[in-house]
């Protein structure tokens, strides 16, 4: 395969892209100048050591944080999220390395948290009830699809279900809601060797269906697996991006921690 | 599908059974998962408890549908009190502004109607909106400008009360003012015997309230995000909530509910006196709510429990009262539940993590 090709995607226009976002925290750059591209249909893999701005760069692209300077486009068009709402809206689903779960709250309040079912007619119009039975029936018919863990009761608050579990919800939201872009900021640092194995055929079940994912990762092998691409972030930029097929492992991690400086033509323009 | 790793080839043969929602408990974990689904279990179980023994060591006296709807009449307006604070609460605030927005509240309905001669529905109009609009300065305030509830409504407790006494030269509106030039206003006092029991209009009302409120918190989508906020306000952010105009929404929707306690409370007070201003309404409310089991640390708790706390002081002040014990007793009492009520809530959390 040639080197600007990585396959197909390259052809295409990209579905998401930012450029040169700043994002400061007081005295601290979390983002200095950072790029981003995500072409439709594929599985992106950002990588970088801890604290290189991954979860920031999620955080600008998602309306979690507004970014200090930089651009950032959807389709083409450009796009300035001021919550995660108005991200969520436009189709970009994201799993945050906090998961972003409310602990007291049903597995079901959870997955419909912003985006609740009412009960049709004049419940629902004019007293405003939610549809719980709806509700929670898509919550478990999710959560049996996506085969992720062992639940008593879909009605149990969240802070009842161990880490694994709970990151399994979360994941289950973004899949089951992401319609443009899907992102997931550490979906399988919690889950045993069983669940993250299922994480990752979601990843490409959600593939299949057409949705790019950005899939943020310390594991390796995982990254490897699954992503077309490899986008490795450094002190707060993308560095390069890297084809699974054409490096290693540790190059890869070589040029995360900058003990080898990666070819032009990996390097970002 | 993807290549398995090595040590992942095992997976093939490993048990398939996903998400089976096992009903299957025992019974000291049913009962854990009770309290815990269900916080408003603790604060009832301990007001029927409160009730028989008073009923036992005061004899039938106690007992009498009288005695006991007396109780709910001593204790409506705390319990309305209770039912805004508990909204705030929720959301891991706390309004210390309630109690003196109902006095102020109360003073320009009365004002309104009796001193300016509006027309009495205009009166309570204007007295309602009054109090949304305190509460509304309270949620931009905590809302917008992001500071913390306690020094927000230390600030306009102050304000209000202060505001209050200025504008009314301290003077009370008498009862008799009230019941020839707007009775509407004394609309709660109304009464009705069953038997023996005796239910006013106020009565009714905050029992209305408070179940028009716990409908609201669980069977609407603003109800859970209230308690998303209050549980874990970032989490909420992140999960496409608009926290701010939850907050924002929570406060003021607090200052109208007092407002409506004001209008209750010159129907059971009969006048209207600004002085009312130095009583610790604030606190006897967030008693009701801590005794009810709504956690200070937002996010838990149900406004039934607030209820039932409001009657438990009610229980214990007139059961003392009828056993003819010091004042002083309640107020230790009142104390030990308090106390009690927090550590229970924390044992509940304990158990069911
Ligand atoms: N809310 C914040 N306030 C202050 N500093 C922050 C904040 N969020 C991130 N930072 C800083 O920005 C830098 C990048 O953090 P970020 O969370 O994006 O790293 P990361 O690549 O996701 O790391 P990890 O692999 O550990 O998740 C860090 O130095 C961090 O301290
Ligand atoms: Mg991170």
């Amino acid at each position: 395969m040639d080197q600007k090709g990585f396959g197909m995607t390259m052809t295409q226009e990209p579905i998401l892209t930012a450029r040169g976002l700043v994002k400061r925290y007081g005295r601290v750059t979390a983002l200095d100048n950072a790029d981003f591209d995500l072409y439709p249909g594929e599985i992106l893999a950002v990588i970088g050591d801890n604290g290189a701005g991954k979860s920031s760069l999620i955080k600008a692209i998602s309306g979690a944080a507004v970014p200090d300077e930089g651009e950032i486009r959807l389709e083409g068009k450009p796009v300035a999220f001021k919550s995660p709402m108005e991200a969520r809206e436009a189709g970009i689903e994201t799993v945050y390395q906090n998961l972003a779960l409310s602990p007291a709250l049903s597995i079901a309040d959870n997955m419909f948290l912003g985006r609740e079912i009412r009960k049709p007619g004049f419940l629902g119009d004019w007293l405003r009830m939610l549809d719980r039975p709806a509700m929670e029936k898509r919550a478990r018919d999710k959560l049996t699809e996506l085969g992720l863990m062992t639940i008593q009761n879909i009605s149990q608050a969240v802070e009842t279900l161990s880490g694994g579990q709970r990151q399994g919800v979360a994941v289950a939201r973004a899949a089951a809601f992401g319609s443009r872009v899907v992102i997931m900021d550490e979906p399988t640092a919690a889950l045993g060797v069983k669940e993250s194995r299922r994480v990752l055929e979601l990843i490409l079940d959600v593939k299949k269906r057409g949705l790019p994912i950005v899939l943020i990762s310390h594991n390796m092998p995982h990254v490897f697996e699954v992503a077309d691409r490899i986008h490795i972030h450094r002190l707060g930029r993308r560095l390069c991006v890297i084809d699974p097929k054409q490096y290693t492992m540790s190059d890869a991690v070589a040029f995360m921690t900058g003990a080898k400086v990666p070819p032009e033509a990996a390097l970002a323009a | 599908m993807a290549q398995a790793q090595e040590f992942e080839k095992v997976l093939s043969s490993s048990d398939t059974s996903v998400a089976a929602f096992d009903e299957h408990k025992s019974a000291v974990k049913r009962i854990q998962h009770f309290l815990h689904s269900t916080p408003a279990a603790v604060p009832l179980i301990v007001l029927v408890l409160a009730i028989i023994v008073f009923g036992i060591t005061i004899g039938g006296r106690f007992f009498s549908s009288y005695t006991l709807t007396l109780i709910l009449q001593q204790i409506a307006i705390i319990g309305i009190l209770g039912a805004a604070q508990t909204l705030v609460i929720l959301t891991a605030g706390i309004d210390l502004s309630i109690g003196v927005i109902m006095v102020i509240s109360a003073v320009i309905m009365g004002n309104c109607a009796v001193s300016y001669g509006m027309p009495s529905v205009l009166a309570v109009a204007i007295g309602l909106a009054a109090g949304a609009a305190c509460g509304l300065l309270n949620g931009v305030l905590v809302a917008y400008m992001k500071l913390p509830p306690f020094i927000v409504t230390l600030g306009t407790w102050n304000i209000v009360m202060a505001t209050n006494f200025i504008y009314s030269a301290n003077e009370t509106i008498r009862d008799t003012d009230v019941d020839t030039q707007a009775p509407l206003l004394h609309l709660f006092a109304l009464s009705f015997k069953v038997g023996t029991a005796v239910l006013t209009l106020g009565v009714i009302a905050t029992v209305v309230l408070v179940l028009i409120l716990w409908y609201v918190l669980n069977h609407t989508a603003w109800g859970r995000h209230v308690y998303a906020v209050g549980d874990d306000q970032e989490a909420a952010k992140l999960s496409g909530i608009q926290t701010k105009k939850v907050l924002m929404t929570v406060y003021t929707l607090a200052g109208l509910i007092a407002a409506f306690a004001a209008w209750v409370s010159i129907g059971r007070n009969g006048s209207i006196s600004p002085s009312a201003a130095v009583t610790d309404y604030n606190l006897q409310a967030i008693t009701a709510t801590v005794i009810g089991g709504i956690s200070l640390f937002g996010g838990r708790g149900s406004i039934l429990g607030t209820l039932f706390g409001a009657m438990i002081v009610g229980v214990v002040s007139m059961g003392l009262n009828m056993l003819g014990a010091d004042p002083q007793w309640k107020v230790l009492l009142t104390g030990v539940l308090i106390i009690g009520a927090v550590a229970v809530d924390q044992w509940i959390r304990k158990v069911s993590a």
